[in-house]
């Protein structure tokens, strides 16, 4: 074992290597604009250069002259397209504006033309001889900006129902001995995946096939379908590895149909890759947010009152929103809690998904306020957790399946070393640096979704695993891998994993830390649908499904003690018996409490996660702890964080490598988040400035010297087969408010807005 | 990016005439119809960007057997133009007896970029400005004279303070050069009528109102070397940047002292980060010489060097910042162990 594959501990599957570890190291990974087309067209798009107004005319001679061109498309002569409602209002859509739809525009790079050329080079150049007039309107950007309008969540966003309360906030708080009141903000973010937003169409006669990196290709291709007007079945997405993707895959962008529409006029596949800058505006982003906390606590540090008001940013048609506060009012215990989130609406692309979405903005005001509280009542911060920690969530009354944050608050303080910590601000220091330690809890919900899945067994082990999931990067293939050779105890060798995929059963989105969840239960549940085929065939008439469930493997040792009375299955007999060369199961698995229409929903693309905070006795959240060690420079005021150390829970750990190395990135881009990432916006223009990888800062190697990821044991039956909890978008919650945290210790000084910059500090 | 004929130099003469040969066309320099390539690090990204739109390119490189030599001498170093960043940071002289060139070197860009960089096409790096690098803002009196500036009212954190004009707030992002303005170094030119020498303080123009025009160095002029007096051991380059590697400086400052018996001989201060131009900062390096050192005096010397600065809404807080990089970087090299 090594520090990349740590030891299993209980409750741990092995730290086996990836499964496409040398497919990818050597290149041989195939990602979405890797495929080879039969003699492709070439798409590069042009956006828009202001945020608001309308295009008056366009002027393209000196573009059309560029040899190579074959067409240019614009509103005036672009495929018509159906329009797809918002994924939250039951379409499939991360934007409902239409680029080329019409003259006008809506935000800052829109897509307003698309140049098609015979080579990549040709339909870049004209697009740099494009020439547009606009008329421009003076754009709202943000938050303070006038012409924005502001409204409650509740109401307008579909999927943000309520406003948590619990007791009588306004009263516990002007009773209560101890009081904070604190704004807090984050920034935009953007996710740049290394691989960029490609796509690629091509048509055979009726039948379309796209190569996109996707985190959902069944929302997409049910999502194309719709806007081209054409049944979902014609539509076949592909992406066997995506090239990261955080939320920005998530749902529907409006380039795919358009992309799709000119390949069929063309009838010629279209190959489209856009450039880094472009990706700042044709997808998703994390809208900046702004909080304000109020907490109440007696003087022994229990909370008596809780609030949590948050504002969040997106776009004039959509109101997308995280609302977080249904996690920010559950984490401690108090029984008098109140919450409001509302939408600003402003000249901008809308928002959508980025890894841990409500958690990131709403914890990190949280966990920054609880670090306020206990300097108040001059506390140690992890005390005042101790002392709030609950089984039952404050606002339904429900009981956590399990909860480990106070074993993982101790085992990483042990592990870091907090006990050195001298309480006091700015009283620690190593020549030219002040030193400061902090920390803060980090949550994620644990959510599961419907899945199908088909798996081969053949007379000689091979097995083949069929499963429209998503490997992003996380280890999919590895852990459904792991799932199918432990549960048919074939060697893992043996098994072959096909994902990436719409024409395979489908999965759900890969997001909201769901797929290992729900992908693995599917598994599992139909190679228990070959084991007891096989059972049944050497062994008729018994009670064979229980011997199904409990013996592990089928020319394996029986786990269990009632098993073990029989011999393991004999594999070669089993299929005697059956008298065939192959078993072959689909199946399809839903989440306990999942609603009646989920298995029409999976099909068409509708993924219905079930759980955090939104199971029916119950409650299920990962939990972690989040320590770090941050330097300020006396005299430049440069920030850095050499050392990072997370502790986690997270029910079964199906390959302490592959969670480790999730946990660890989340870390680094926690502190990412804390200290260096941040699109800026022109406030004038509502234009993203820095939107290239030179500006858009994220950490280097030499900015994450030291990040150390402790794993839990945690055994949790109350939320899914598996018996996981989602751990993808974890370890980047708690690291905001950890390393604000930490500040304060160094210098005194507490920052309540992100990312902190040098500027921010005053020595 | 535009098509553009490709041609490969395989002596210095065949490239300044290659350079020259269409020099009614090639004013100012930056938006010459022909442009040298040496690494290629910065002219291929402003090439994608759309912001340089060359129709040919004299590849440099093959110049490197006679021009890329390190020779240092008793009385000073020379440095070939097409030197790599990464070789002239890991030479051994350079390290002990020109600390600030190694360090201005090794703190730039990413290892990767070192290993194909090269000096020449260091110091000709072109702004990192935003809104210059970005074609889809029409106003930048640099891309397109006349037009305005972008960065004046916008995002102007990475903005200069010292050097600037009306015109142009644009910083001029290098390192290395801070070093070669701070030792008085040379530079030398080969041009179709030959050689000539400067000195590299008069290669860069500050940007008044032709921010286009960017250094003295004429089209079918290339630089060939570069050269030091004396040896500098008690000299350094400290960088304060948002990352710890792989980042511009919001402010540096490039010091060199000769310090006899406690007293300040000869002092050399230049700053980067901050200023449009690579800056000296003269009036301050006056106030050390002939001085004993006390951190009175680092501040009083600070001060001077930010005298003129100007702030403006996002970038107000690198005087402050660069005063105290400079008050370091003095305090560092008074206390610098030198080996002689
Ligand atoms: C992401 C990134 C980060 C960076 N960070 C830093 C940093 O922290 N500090 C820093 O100092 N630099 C940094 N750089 C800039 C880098 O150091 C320069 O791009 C590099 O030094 C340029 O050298 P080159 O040989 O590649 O030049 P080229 O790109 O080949 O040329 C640059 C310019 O100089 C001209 N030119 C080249 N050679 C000569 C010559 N001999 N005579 C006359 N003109 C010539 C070219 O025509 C061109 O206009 C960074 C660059 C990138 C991309």
């Amino acid at each position: 074992m090594t520090a990349a594959a740590p030891e299993p501990k209980a409750n741990m599957g092995h730290p086996v290597p990836r499964y496409d570890a040398a497919a990818k190291v050597t290149g041989r990974a195939t990602y979405a604009s890797d495929m080879p087309l039969d003699n492709p067209a070439y798409a590069f798009l042009v956006t828009s250069a202001i945020a608001k107004g309308r295009i008056d005319g366009f002027g393209l001679d000196d573009a059309k002259a560029v040899r190579g061109v074959i067409d240019i498309v614009t509103h005036e002569n672009a495929p018509k397209l159906k329009e797809s409602k918002l994924f939250s209002n039951g379409g499939y859509a991360g934007t409902t504006i239409q680029p080329l739809k019409s003259a006008d525009i809506a935000h800052d790079g829109q897509i307003i033309a698309v140049v098609i050329a015979e080579t990549y080079e040709a339909a870049r150049e004209a697009a740099n001889r494009v020439k547009v007039s606009y008329t421009a309107v003076e754009p709202s950007s943000s938050f303070d900006s006038p012409g924005t309008t502001t409204a409650a969540a509740k109401g307008q966003n579909a999927q943000f129902k309520e406003d948590p309360e619990a007791g009588d906030f306004a009263k516990a708080f002007d009773q209560a001995e101890v009081k904070l009141t604190a704004s807090y903000a984050t920034p935009t973010q953007h996710h740049n995946p290394m691989e960029l937003f490609t796509t690629s169409c091509a048509w055979m006669g009726d039948n379309l096939v796209i190569y996109e990196g996707s985190q959902y290709v069944y929302g997409l291709k049910n999502g194309v379908a719709e806007q081209l007007g054409i049944d979902a079945d014609k539509v076949r997405v592909v992406n066997p590895y995506v090239g990261g993707g955080f939320g920005s895959r998530g749902s529907m962008t409006p380039r795919t149909a358009i992309i799709a529409g000119i390949a069929k006029r063309l009838n010629r596949p279209i190959k489209l890759v856009p450039t880094r800058d472009q990706g700042f505006t044709i997808a998703t982003y994390r809208a900046e947010t702004r909080h304000e906390i109020r907490l109440g606590a007696g003087r022994d540090g229990k909370l008596m009152a809780l609030r949590h008001e948050g504002a969040e940013v997106s776009s004039r048609p959509d109101a997308y929103c995280v609302g977080g506060t249904k996690t920010t009012t559950r984490l401690y215990a108090c029984p008098n809690v109140s919450s409001l989130v509302s939408i600003v609406r402003a000249d901008r692309n809308t928002p959508g998904f980025m890894r841990s979405p409500p958690e990131v903005p709403y914890l990190f005001a949280l966990e920054s306020a609880m670090d306020e509280l206990a300097v108040k009542l001059n506390m140690d911060p992890v005390e005042l957790r101790r002392i709030n920690d609950t089984t039952v969530e404050p606002i339904g009354g429900k009981p956590y399946t399990s909860r480990s944050l106070m074993a993982c608050f101790d085992e990483a303080a042990k592990t870091f070393g907090w006990s050195q910590r001298s309480p006091q601000p700015k009283s620690m220091s190593d020549g030219d640096w002040l030193v400061g330690y902090g920390c803060a809890a980090t949550c994620y919900p644990t959510q599961m979704a419907p899945s199908a899945a088909r798996v081969r067994l053949q007379r000689d082990g091979r097995t083949r695993v069929e499963i429209a999931g998503h490997e992003i990067g996380t280890g999919a293939y590895t852990v459904i891998a792991q799932t199918a050779s432990e549960r048919l105890g074939v060697p893992l060798e043996k098994v072959a994993v096909f994902m990436g995929d719409s024409d395979l059963p489908p999965a759900p989105v890969a997001g909201g830390s769901n797929s290992t969840a729900s992908t693995c239960s599917a598994v599992m549940m139909v190679c228990d649908q070959i084991r007891q085929r096989l059972f049944k065939a050497v062994m008729p008439g018994d009670s064979l499904a229980d011997k199904a469930k409990e013996t592990v493997g089928i020319s394996q040792t029986p786990s269990t003690q009632a098993a073990k009375s029989d011999r393991p299955l004999d594999i070669e007999k089993a299929f005697d018996a059956l008298g065939v060369g192959v078993v072959e199961e689909y199946g399809e698995w839903k989440p306990e409490g999942a609603p009646l229409d989920s298995f029409k929903a999976m099909h068409s693309g509708h993924a219905r996660l079930i759980g955090g905070p939104e199971m029916k006795d119950k409650i299920a959240y990962a939990f972690g702890a989040e320590f770090v060690e941050v330097r300020v420079n006396r005299f430049t005021h440069e920030i850095r964080c050499p050392r990072l150390v997370g502790a986690f829970a997270a029910g079964r750990i199906m390959n302490p490598r592959t969670a480790r190395s999730q946990l660890m990135g989340g870390l680094i881009w926690g502190m990412s988040s804390a200290l260096l990432e941040a699109t800026e916006i022109d406030e004038r223009n509502a234009r993203y400035v820095n939107d290239n990888l030179a500006d858009y800062l994220v950490p280097v190697n030499a900015d994450v010297p030291n990040v150390e990821v402790i794993l839990l044991s945690e055994q949790d039956e109350q939320i899914n087969p598996a018996g996981v909890k989602g751990l993808g978008e974890l370890a980047n919650v708690g690291t905001n408010a950890a390393i604000c945290n930490a500040i304060y210790h160094a210098t005194g000084q507490r920052i309540r807005k992100l990312p902190v910059r040098l500027e921010n500090i005053e020595v | 990016m535009r098509p553009f004929s490709y041609q490969r130099a395989t002596d210095p003469d065949m490239a300044v005439q290659a350079l020259g040969a269409a020099t009614a066309a090639n004013n100012p320099l930056t938006q010459a119809a022909a442009q040298p390539l040496a690494g290629g690090t910065t002219l291929i990204d402003l090439m994608k960007l759309d912001v340089m739109r060359p129709a040919a390119l004299v590849d440099i490189s093959p110049l490197a057997s006679g021009w890329s030599a390190i020779e240092s001498k008793a009385d000073g170093l020379r440095l070939g133009a097409l030197a790599k960043m990464s070789d002239v940071a890991a030479h051994a002289e350079i390290q002990r007896n020109y600390p600030v060139i190694a360090n201005s070197l090794n703190l730039a860009a990413s290892a990767q970029l070192r290993n194909m960089a090269t000096l020449g096409g260091n110091v000709m790096q072109r702004t990192r400005c935003s809104y210059f690098r970005d074609v889809s803002y029409e106003n930048c009196n640099k891309r397109s004279p006349g037009s305005g500036c972008a960065a004046m009212d916008g995002v102007n954190r990475m903005h200069a303070v010292l050097g600037t004009s009306d015109q142009c707030i644009a910083a001029y992002p290098g390192d290395f050069a801070q070093a070669l303005i701070a030792l008085d170094a040379m530079v030398e030119i080969t041009g179709r009528s030959g050689m000539r020498t400067m000195p590299f303080a008069d290669l860069h123009k500050a940007p008044g109102k032709t921010p286009d025009i960017e250094t003295t160095l004429q089209p079918g002029e290339l630089i060939s070397a570069f050269s030091i007096p004396g040896r500098w051991p008690r000299s350094l380059y400290l960088k304060a940047r948002d990352r710890q590697s792989y980042e511009f400086a919001l402010s540096s400052a490039a010091v060199a002292l000769d310090v006899q018996d406690g007293t300040i001989r000869d002092a050399r201060v230049a700053l980067g980060g901050v200023a449009t131009v690579p800056w000296r900062a003269r009036e301050a390096e006056m106030l050390l010489k002939g001085q004993k050192f006390d951190d009175g005096l680092a501040q009083r010397v600070a001060d001077a060097a930010f005298a003129d600065a100007k702030g403006r809404q996002h970038n107000s807080f690198k005087i402050a910042l660069g005063k105290r990089v400079v008050a370091r970087a003095l305090q560092q090299a008074v206390t610098m162990e030198v080996r002689s």
